[in-house]
């Protein structure tokens, strides 16, 4: 019996500013988790990273991680990609400042 | 202190050109990210778990107060306004822009600094005794040498893709405050009879296989130094392993070979090449040793001092924790605690390192040292200023006196910023050190060092603290392992694992189960917490930290 796939978001860092950043369905990337493209199929997950390697004049770094679906939209499933969502838990900076800022 | 010659100003200023180039054909597309990354590497700019991380040298953690401004300039300027010393006399910047590393570089080349070697599997920063030049217990003032080191392993050519990295640190007193035991190489500047020379370590370091360094070289001539470091590094360079990362650094290529072996081969390799160095090398140190001639130190009285002591009990309880002897008299070292209680490690804001620099001004003749311990020292003050340096400390918020104690804990940054790590370690560290207080325990429990690292690799080097913690990833839940009586000291030992892991909100209490246990056993105030253990050994610990397994047991 074969392996049930884990559903999967691209993530990457952004190439300038260092942001962590998900690709979405329609091909952007941005630094919300939620509106990440959620892969629930591994071939096309596959298909997605490469073309997110393709992205290499904007993005570092990319891989697919474990996500989950949510009712905002994906959430992560480990704890490392639930604080890249976020940012560090000694200071309200990363994401968590851009979003005191709102 | 050094001063950059015309060769080190062109060079460094080379290389922030060279690297502005590399960015920009980085971002318009001519180098892809497997071509650039080995060249940002190089010069210290890592992609970390949010942002880029800028890692910037202080070479053998000597700062000169204009420094110490730039660096907060830097801060306010390209980061958040603070900066993160480590456990390798580095700085890192947290949030740099890549676009805006170039001028960082600049800036950094300025004050006379870089990042360079920083990174990748070359011979790193070169770190000594932060109190290195002040110390009263010191043979001779380790930095000449440290910086003849650093010239000697920058761009060496033989030695920019050794096997995996090299660390070396060097301390000038039998009293090991620079850990030279847990280092590639370790360095010990010893005397015999009239003859200044260097007790050479080899083969220690921390990370998944922790091992104490041996002795290759019981004394070795002073003038031996840069021909014996070359044959080591270049022995290293031929036997260690490029098949398995993880048994690449030389530790594991002395541990397989024994030291018998690497030693003999060393030595070869030395007799070869010794003839080459026809003193050039030695004329070079003493230009630079004269360079380190110490300040011009004030003959002050230190009877205000002692007078203030009898009235001012805050002064006198950061005085015992803060102040270390200097070799004259009417001087102290003063160690300044960057681990406020709930504060993170080794942070300093851009204010506090202004503080830092404007106190070494007045007080501390332009000199500032960044221990591995992740605080500050000013190497010099005139006892009759403590008073003052301690009150302008006090309105900075910089005057907590803990250095040496349960808070006063080393930590790396941990999942909350780091790439490589397994769990967070700030926010243990934190959570200790309020907790602490908050019991009122601290100052009963005295001397203790708490060492957390948040993955394997060590860089809390927890195998060295009394108590160390280690993060690790259990099945996608934060585990914290505890390990006991380890020593960063001359009386080095590996602290050995206590039992299984603790999940996050576990290790405060047990931490609290194992202190108590401690303060039962100890047999007076004077006996610390490393001395109780290596007295009782391991197994009373073990019950405190265990109780469900001891009961068990009974």
């Amino acid at each position: 019996m074969s392996r049930r796939f884990t559903p999967k978001v691209v993530t990457a860092n952004d190439l300038r500013a260092g942001d962590v950043i998900y690709l979405t369905a329609d091909g952007r990337w941005s630094r919300q988790h939620h509106e990440a493209e959620l892969l629930e199929d591994e071939a096309i997950a596959d298909l997605r990273l490469l073309m997110a390697l393709g992205h290499g004049d904007r993005v570092v770094g990319a891989y697919l991680a474990d996500a989950k679906p949510g009712p905002n939209g994906p959430e992560p499933v480990h704890f490392r990609e639930a604080f890249r969502t976020r940012g560090p838990s000694n200071y309200a900076h990363g994401k968590q400042e851009a979003a005191a800022n709102v | 202190m050094y001063n950059y010659s015309d060769f080190d100003e062109a060079f460094v200023r080379a290389r922030v050109a060279q690297f502005r180039g590399q960015v920009e054909r980085r971002l318009d597309g001519s180098l892809s990210e497997e071509e650039f990354r080995p060249l940002r590497l190089m010069n210290g700019l890592y992609l970390q778990l949010h942002a880029y991380m800028l890692r910037v040298a202080i070479p053998y953690g000597t700062l000169r107060s204009d420094q110490m401004r730039q660096l907060a300039m830097i801060a306010d300027r390209w980061d958040k306004g603070y900066g993160h010393f480590t456990t390798r006399q580095n700085i890192q910047f947290n949030w740099p822009k890549l676009t805006d590393v170039p001028d960082i570089l600049g800036a950094l080349a300025d004050v006379q600094m870089h990042a360079i070697q920083t990174s990748g599997n070359c011979i790193r920063n070169v770190t000594a005794d932060h109190f290195a030049g002040a110390a009263a217990d010191e043979v001779a003032d380790p930095r000449p040498v440290a910086e003849l080191i650093r010239q000697w392993s920058t761009d060496h050519a033989e030695f920019q893709f050794l096997p995996r990295k090299f660390k070396i640190a060097i301390t000038g007193a039998a009293a090991d405050r620079a850990v030279i035991r847990a280092h590639d190489i370790g360095l010990q500047i010893v005397r015999e009879g009239d003859q200044i020379g260097y007790r050479v370590l080899v083969g220690g370091g921390l990370g998944r296989t922790p091992l104490i360094g041996q002795v290759i070289r019981a004394f070795l001539p002073k003038a031996d130094l840069l021909p014996y470091l070359e044959a080591i590094v270049a022995t290293y360079n031929l036997l260690g392993r490029r098949d398995n990362k993880y048994k690449a650094r030389i530790k594991i290529t002395v541990f397989e070979n024994g030291i018998e072996a690497f030693r003999a081969a060393t030595e070869a390799e030395f007799a070869r090449i010794r003839p080459e160095f026809t003193g050039v090398d030695q004329d070079i140190l003493a230009g630079i040793e004269a360079q380190f001639a110490p300040p011009a130190f004030r003959n002050t009285d230190p009877a205000p001092f002692a007078a203030a002591l009898a009235v001012d009990p805050l002064l006198r309880a950061w005085a015992e924790r803060s102040l270390a002897p200097h070799k004259r008299d009417n001087h102290a070292i003063v160690t300044v605690s960057l681990k406020a209680h709930g504060a993170t490690p080794g942070d300093a804001t851009s204010d506090q390192m202004r503080v830092l620099a404007d106190l070494a001004d007045r007080y501390g003749y332009g000199e500032l040292r960044i221990s591995h311990e992740q605080n500050v020292i000013l190497p010099h003050v005139a006892k009759a200023d403590l008073p003052n340096v301690h009150a302008e400390l006090l309105r900075a918020g910089l005057a907590t006196a803990n250095v040496g104690l349960l808070s006063d804990i080393i930590a790396c940054p941990g999942m909350d910023y780091c790439a490589l790590a397994t769990a967070r370690s700030i926010p243990v560290a934190q959570g200790l050190a309020t907790h602490f207080k908050a019991i009122g325990l601290e100052d009963e429990i005295g001397k203790l060092k708490i060492k957390i690292s948040g993955c394997i690799n060590a860089c809390g080097h927890h195998h060295v603290g009394h108590i160390g913690i280690l993060g690790l990833d259990r099945a996608g839940v934060e585990n914290y392992q505890i390990t006991l009586g380890g020593d960063g000291s001359e009386q080095a030992a590996i602290g050995e694992r206590a039992g299984p892991g603790f999940a996050y909100d576990e290790v405060i209490p047990a931490i609290e189960r194992l202190l108590r246990a401690y303060l039962a056993l100890r047999q007076s105030r004077g006996e610390s917490f490393i001395d109780a253990y290596r007295r009782l050994g391991p197994a009373p610990f073990k019950a405190a930290l265990y109780p469900q397994e001891a009961r068990d047991a009974a």
